[in-house]
């Protein structure tokens, strides 16, 4: 057994990483292997990349034995647990994080039905997610890049995503930045530091990965955060991206946003073992779990992950634990998989927005009048700048063919001159009046 | 020997008729002589007759392209609908449909719309097949598009099951499977996501049986993947990825046009002893509507099918685009008086380019549609082989008409899709050359 192999001499030393101390939030690191005292050989540790291995003469195969705790620091009545923990963020930005859970809600539910009336192709609603994404993103900052999913439209509400940048994107039209040729919910802003979302599931986060490595190349200071599915964490790109950034020590957060379902897929189909979180910790990522509908939780958690990926130049991985309780899109019916009960229980029992709401109701920085003008006001913006979004024309048909390079090919331009004429003959035929020239 | 001097392109119909009864030789040679002289004003003249005495030398010419009636180009616009001479109907179904006809072949059949009919022979092949499985994301439940409805609760649940969201799982993992002489009837949600096992199916898959020099082979094994146009899919939901497939010897690559279709080329899909990927219309899923054979057959791979019989041109196309080229059709036969000849190519790999050759040598024109984008896309590798066999059957330039060179984009959808019009146009030009 690795014979000629000099065992004493390891083949390389872990760097020793100071200890973050962060509010004493616990980041777990690799769970240490038990240490027998049977070992008798001459040679008491098998030095390998990354760990120490002690030899041990009883023949045992190992599994996960301690699954990751739950970080959490308010519970289900928006009360502080464990007041230490307690980031104690003033009433400005606890509120600020309430108002765009509030519009994040109204959005939605004016988006779905929207959606429903056949006024745009599809939406993907974001509820029982709110506290991950606005916890998350207020610990970051502007500078930071994030790679995102879909779900994540709280995200860019903090970043300073308007409520009109949201509708022009939905109603495909001329102010859309993506000049209408995704899908809804493909958001993406150079100005906020969000990456355009694309639909294939995980192809974002070996690219935040090598975002990252750039940025620590150019010692600029930030991170690139990630979010993703548990879903899509089972794709190859997940592990490439995460042993990638382990080995190149990389400034990234992996935000894992586990909601239990990917479409009708649960996570029990999804994997086994200790979740996404036991993945961060074997690929040798600095890991925390965390109760995703605790914002606090959220928010000291990405913060510390910060500190450790810019200060440090470690990547860290996040697993937050919440509940999907959307369907999956507008295409989807989520009662043909899973209980109406299951739904029920996480929306009343696990509300991330009610327990914020607790929360500031018992600070006094919320009454149930701010919250019934809050609701009506914010469906009455989202309202407002649907009806901009839909007088505004679709982009000229010639944008078609921008795009696809720096420069138009000479194929492109003979193309774009036969969907001209052709248009120009049949103009009753396409819907021409819709789109700019 | 006599000369023929032909100064008028209007008498060689009528010429190379006479030729073709009488077989004069010596009228040939004037007709090259009169080339050779140069009296046709043309080039465009000069090709044709030249094309056309290379038939006649062939012996090859049928009375058809000479009788053609007159093209008569109306200017009128007029607008058309949506009805197919493919006995597909386009609506939602009722309660009719429950009833139970025979088809020509005497078989019993039913209203089946295309997912149901998809469904059918996983079903059938599930049942035949006591090795078969059945898998991909979300398939437990019956799959996003209802595919798999039904089959768990009747199959078992360790022989139709969800898998991780793991494309290049699904791709290795029906290997494995098909490795061990286990049918794997693997889907991927999206053709648009087919992208992550391509490593698996293109150096895997396909070259499984060749490089172990047939000892192993993973013929047991088929993808099937929505793929094309919906309406509203953008970039990642409406790709046509079927020329990425088609340049890799060793898969067989197959597209149903309708619920017939699927079922028949399905079962011989999963039971080919090769690996297949079979590209299910999406936009047909629930539309498209026929009268289905209740009982377990096949349709054979790598055959294409004349649908439709016509004499002034050939159309090719497969998949939902055949709806499209019916229209363009349509317009065409009722304005400019002629007869189209459309054949559905039905596999992709290997090409039956026998059927189109053969079809070119009796239309002389051939116009080959996508909805995949232009530059690399099949119509290029159907054209290049018909030139090849056909050339100086060939009366005017081949016409593709494809999606654009751009990702599929939503907004521009309309302008971007190769629909009918655009194929009348094609039709049209074609005819006028
Ligand atoms: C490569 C790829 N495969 C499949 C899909 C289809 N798809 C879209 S979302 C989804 C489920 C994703 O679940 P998860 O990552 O958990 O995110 P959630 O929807 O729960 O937020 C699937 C299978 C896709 N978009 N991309
Ligand atoms: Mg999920």
């Amino acid at each position: 057994m690795l014979r000629g192999l000099r065992l004493s001499q390891p083949f390389l030393q872990r760097s020793s990483v100071p200890v973050n101390s962060f509010n004493r939030l616990r980041v777990v690191n690799h769970v240490k292997s038990g240490i027998s005292h049977r070992c008798k050989s001459t040679e008491k540790v098998l030095a390998y990349p990354g760990e120490k291995s002690v030899f041990d003469d009883k023949l045992e195969f190992h599994s996960t034995k301690e699954i990751l705790p739950t970080y959490r620091i308010m519970n289900e009545d928006g009360i502080i647990i464990n007041s230490e923990e307690d980031p104690k963020l003033d009433r400005d930005t606890v509120v600020k994080m309430y108002r765009h859970m509030v519009s994040l809600n109204a959005m939605d539910n004016v988006l779905y039905d929207v959606q429903r009336q056949g006024r745009i192709s599809f939406y993907m609603t974001n509820y029982g997610e709110e506290a991950t994404h606005l916890g998350s993103a207020a610990a970051l900052k502007p500078e930071d890049t994030i790679f995102a999913q879909y779900r994540e439209a709280g995200v860019f509400l903090w970043r300073g995503f308007s409520l009109d940048d949201f509708m022009n994107q939905c109603q495909s039209n001329s102010l859309d930045y993506g000049k209408g040729r995704q899908m809804p919910v493909h958001y993406g802003s150079r100005r906020l530091n969000i990456q355009t979302i694309s639909s294939p599931l995980a192809t974002q986060i070996p690219q935040a990965t090598g975002s990252a490595y750039a940025q620590k190349m150019t010692k600029s200071g930030n991170c690139t955060v990630c979010y993703f599915g548990e879903g899509a964490a089972s794709e190859g790109d997940f592990h490439a991206a995460i042993n990638f950034a382990a080995t190149l020590e990389t400034p990234s957060i992996f935000f894992c946003r586990n909601n239990r379902w990917a479409i009708s897929t649960p996570s029990t189909e999804q994997y086994r073992g200790d979740g996404i979180a036991g993945r961060g910790v074997s690929y040798g990522l600095k890991t925390i779990r965390v109760d995703g509908n605790d914002i606090f939780a959220v928010y000291n958690a990405t913060k510390a992950a910060r500190k450790i990926a810019v200060e440090d130049n470690q990547p860290v991985m996040i697993e937050a634990m919440t509940y999907r309780v959307s369907h999956h899109s507008t295409s989807d019916d989520s009662t043909r998989y899973r209980t109406l009960s299951e739904i029920e229980q996480w929306k009343i029992k696990h509300d991330p927005v009610k327990r914020l709401y607790n929360y500031l109701l018992s600070k006094g920085w919320w009454s149930e009048e701010m919250e019934t003008t809050s609701r009506t006001e914010a469906r009455k913006e989202v309202l407002s700048a649907l009806k901009r979004a839909e007088a505004q024309k679709k982009p000229s048909p010639d944008e078609c063919f921008n795009d696809v390079y720096d420069e138009l090919t000479p194929q492109l331009i003979q193309q774009r001159q036969e969907m001209r004429e052709h248009v120009k003959k049949y103009p009753q035929n396409y819907p021409i009046d819709q789109h700019l020239v | 020997m006599p000369s023929v001097i032909i100064d008028n392109i209007e008498a060689v119909p009528g010429l190379i008729q006479r030729l073709y009864t009488i077989s004069e030789r010596h009228l040939l040679d004037g007709i090259l002589s009169s080339i050779d002289n140069s009296v046709m004003r043309t080039k465009r003249q000069l090709i044709t007759i030249y094309k056309l005495v290379a038939l006649i030398s062939e012996n090859l010419l049928c009375r058809q392209t000479v009788k053609r009636p007159p093209i008569k180009i109306q200017g009128q616009r007029r607008a058309f609908s949506i009805t197919s001479p493919l006995n597909q109907e386009l609506r939602p179904p009722t309660e009719k449909d429950e009833e139970l006809s025979v088809d020509a072949l005497g078989r019993p059949t039913k209203k089946t719309n295309l997912y149901t009919a998809i469904n059918q022979a996983m079903d059938i092949a599930l049942a035949t097949d006591p090795k078969a499985l059945l898998f991909g994301e979300d398939v437990a439940f019956g799959g996003v598009f209802r595919c798999s409805t039904g089959l768990r609760e009747k199959h078992g649940a360790d022989r139709v099951f969800n898998t991780p969201l793991c494309e290049q799982g699904i791709a290795g993992f029906a290997i494995g499977v098909a490795a061990q002489g286990h049918t794997a009837i693997a889907e991927i949600q999206f053709a648009d996501y087919i992208f992550p096992a391509f490593d698996q199916i293109v150096n895997e898959a396909a070259k499984y049986r060749y490089r172990s020099g047939n000892q192993f082979d993973v013929g047991g094994l088929t993808f099937r993947a929505p793929y094309g146009a919906v309406g509203h899919g953008g970039l990642y939901h409406s790709q046509s990825p079927e020329a990425y497939f088609c340049h890799t010897p060793g898969l067989k690559v197959v597209v149903p046009r309708s619920p017939v279709q699927a079922k028949g080329l399905l079962l011989a899909s999963i039971r080919d002893p090769n690996p297949v990927i079979f590209l299910e219309p999406k936009w047909l899923y629930r539309s498209s509507i026929e009268e289905v054979p209740i009982e377990d057959y096949e349709i054979p791979l790598g055959e294409a099918e004349v649908i439709r019989n016509g004499e002034h041109v050939t159309i090719v196309g497969w998949g939902a685009q055949l709806l499209v080229l019916e229209q363009a059709i349509q317009m065409a036969e009722e304005k400019l008086g002629i007869t189209c000849e459309l054949i559905d190519m039905k596999t992709l790999l290997p090409l039956d380019i026998d059927t189109v050759v053969k079809s070119v040598k009796k239309t002389g024109k051939l116009l080959i549609s996508h909805e995949a984008p232009k530059t690399g896309g099949l119509a290029g590798e159907i054209a290049c082989a018909v030139q090849e066999r056909a050339f100086l059957h060939l009366e005017a330039p081949i016409k593709r008409v494809t999606g654009y060179d751009t990702p599929f984009p939503l907004v521009f959808e309309r302008f971007y899709f190769p629909d009918a019009l655009k194929n009348y146009e094609a039709i049209k030009e074609l005819i006028e050359y």
